[in-house]
């Protein structure tokens, strides 16, 4: 089947996992946002799990590894941001910008002498005969490891804040400090956990990047790709179904765009370039939107630093 | 104005407080590069690079270095040039071309200060110059080894931004593809910008998922080799710098952008007091552009045509783009034998005939 020269199937398998570093991205900052922390550091944090992972996975051989080292070097990264937002109480959009920062800095600097080198290839998790399906094949059986990782994470966290005594202490810090605190959580501990929770799936993100993605790296490879993450969890009004259904939009029309281009659609390139951005926007606020005038379901604390003395 | 004045006070006060060292820093050329992505990138500015390290090389302690990578173009490099001419810099190279107006503004208010524009056109001041080379050349030899190459018929471009140079290189590799091979099909695909490597492995892969099994990028970094490498037998070429790294891989020859000539020349003319205004174009006959290697997947009979082609344009007997050609239209651009003159290359906004698609606005 094709759609004006495109194959729908190669389209979803292709948007899945190229939606995977954002995806990942935004899951992590959603919690640490729903804990009332705003870290604008994303893209340092995912730029230092690219470095981090690419580096374990190139000395180890082992692109598993590697993922695994991406989410320490993201989380190590992010506990700087917690130790100067939630220990000395700093700004944490100054903070988080200067994060940013230094992550890019810092990665350009560890990655010399990684430029050029091939790391070790992540095939596909599932054996061929279930990938050679027609159709549900590529789509559902194809993908490496991480992509059904990245669903899976969807869906625990949705458990989680959801359901669990967990997820409500996370939610009772993020939206009255205040309150929890006077029930005896430590405030900032947990904002501390789900910082570096964060951080450790930025981290993996950004190691997608490197070893699955491009399967190289290059000084800055995310380009970016952490502050869609940033948006897509403000679109998404802080619920991890939506964020995935942001990173999925964001990433297929992104595909889209590019297979259009290919194949010669009437479309005019410039409108193609900005879909994905106006698109992924527009649809996540009418989702959001619509119910009694409450637009979104920003944490009320977010942002706000903590001190037990007030 | 009041800011400018204050800025220019500062500069005053910085020069009195270092006063001998001031007097000791004019014998020191002070020689700046502003670059629109990371030295890492593995091409465009990795190669502008190593033509700052060669100035450094060739002129010693005579000459010091300064750089900022990853400089935004638009408004954000004008504060950037601005900090470089009050730091002390006597000539300013400005490696992109998105650079051109924040150039020229910036080089209004600095008079002593020289600027040298990488790929643009506006020269308003005294003080600028522009440079570029003729990346069109290289690509004519690419195009040729697409079209005797590819097996689908299809080859594609992965293109930055819609500017001349952009577009030059895109017509010259699908000229000289269809020469050898007029079934040849190009599809072109826009990634608007210069540097982001999941796009750019994204656009390769667009074009391979619809067929194409010859792609040329005009993006900076080595991630369109990364993609066709996942795919048997798809090729690609190496982009402003040889990316010999994935030689063994799909990358089947190369352009390769070698500045270090120009900006050792320049430099020298400023420090010898015969800097002069220029508008400097070589291509491959003056060795600003190199063809990296062709490589063994290419069969000995293509890979002799094509560097018979290169000594060809080197010798100033072939021009790649050579009459009659056609604009995309069906409107006569180049009558039989005739050449482009270089303001039509320099300001070209159109397809030649045969391209499918519109070039964005």
């Amino acid at each position: 089947m094709d759609l004006g020269g495109i194959n729908p199937v190669i389209l979803i398998a292709t948007l899945m996992a190229s939606a995977v570093p954002i995806l990942l991205a935004a899951l992590g900052e959603a919690v640490v946002e729903k804990s009332g922390v705003l870290n604008l550091g994303v893209e340092g944090m995912m730029v230092m799990g690219a470095l981090g992972g690419f580096v374990v996975a190139v000395e180890t051989g082992s692109p598993v590894l590697g993922f695994f080292g991406g989410a320490v070097a993201g989380a190590i990264l992010s506990l700087c941001f917690a130790a100067l937002t939630q220990v000395f109480l700093a700004n944490q959009v100054a903070t988080g910008l200067a994060l940013t920062l230094f992550g890019l800095g810092l990665s350009s600097l560890g990655g010399q002498g990684y430029n050029g080198i091939k790391p070790p290839a992540t095939g596909q998790l599932l054996p061929d005969f279930l990938a050679d399906l027609p159709v549900i094949g590529p789509i559902v059986f194809g993908h490496d490891w991480v992509v059904y990782f990245s669903i899976a994470m969807t869906a625990v966290l949705w458990w989680v804040l959801k359901s669990t005594g967990i997820g409500l202490i996370i939610r009772a810090v993020g939206e009255s400090h205040e309150a929890a605190h006077a029930l005896g959580y430590k405030v900032n501990r947990i904002r501390l956990g789900c910082i570096a929770f964060g951080g450790a799936m930025a981290g993996m993100g950004g190691a997608y990047v490197s070893l699955i993605r491009v399967p190289q790296w290059v000084d800055g490879i995310t380009a970016g790709a952490g502050w869609i993450a940033l948006a897509i969890v403000v679109f998404a009004s802080w619920k991890p179904w939506r964020v995935l259904i942001g990173a999925y939009l964001f990433g297929g029309i992104t595909v889209l765009q590019l297979n259009l281009q290919v194949a010669g659609s009437i479309i005019p390139v410039e409108y193609l370039s900005m879909a994905p951005y106006l698109i992924t926007i527009v649809v996540l606020v009418i989702m959001s939107a619509g119910r009694n005038g409450k637009i979104n379901g920003a944490p009320a604390c977010l942002g706000q630093n903590f001190h037990a003395s007030r | 104005m009041k800011r400018r004045n204050l800025l220019a006070s500062a500069a005053m006060g910085l020069m009195l407080a270092s006063g001998g060292a001031f007097a000791e820093s004019h014998a020191k050329t002070k020689a700046c590069f502003v670059y629109v992505g990371p030295i890492g990138d593995g091409g465009w500015t990795f190669q502008h690079h190593d033509g700052a390290m060669q100035v450094q090389a060739a002129y010693g302690d005579k000459v010091e270095i300064q750089y900022q990578e990853n400089v935004p173009e638009g408004a954000d490099a004008e504060r950037v040039l601005t900090q470089m001419a009050l730091g002390g810099c006597n000539i300013i190279f400005t490696t992109s071309f998105g650079y051109m107006d924040p150039t020229n503004a910036v080089a209004a208010k600095f008079p002593d200060v020289k600027f040298e524009h990488a790929t643009g056109f506006k020269r308003e001041h005294p003080n600028v110059s522009t440079y570029n080379a003729r990346f069109y050349e290289g690509r004519a030899v690419q195009g040729l080894i697409a079209g005797r190459m590819t097996k689908s018929n299809k080859i594609g471009y992965i293109a930055s931004f819609p500017i001349p140079e952009v577009i030059m290189g895109i017509n010259s590799y699908y000229l000289n593809a269809k020469k050898v091979n007029p079934a040849v099909e190009l599809s072109v695909v826009w990634a608007f910008t210069w540097f982001d490597p999941a796009k750019e492995a994204d656009s390769a892969k667009a074009l391979i998922d619809q067929g194409v099994d010859v792609i040329a990028s005009h993006t900076d970094s080595t991630a369109p080799l990364a993609e066709a490498a996942k795919t048997e037998g798809v090729i690609g070429f190496g982009q402003a710098s040889d990316m010999a790294e994935y030689k063994d891989g799909p990358r089947v020859s190369s352009i390769i952008d070698n500045w270090g000539p120009y900006y050792v020349k320049r430099v020298g003319a400023l420090m010898d007091g015969t800097y002069a205004q220029a508008d400097a174009w070589e291509g491959i006959a003056g060795g600003e552009v190199l063809i990296g290697e062709i490589t063994d997947k290419v069969p000995a009979d293509v890979k002799a045509e094509a560097e018979a082609l290169r000594d060809a344009i080197a010798a100033g007997t072939y021009h790649p783009f050579t009459g009659p050609i056609n604009k995309q239209d069906g409107s006569v651009w180049l009558a039989d034998g005739a050449t482009a003159p270089d303001g039509d290359l320099l300001g070209m906004g159109f397809y030649v005939e045969g391209i499918v698609g519109d070039i964005p606005q």
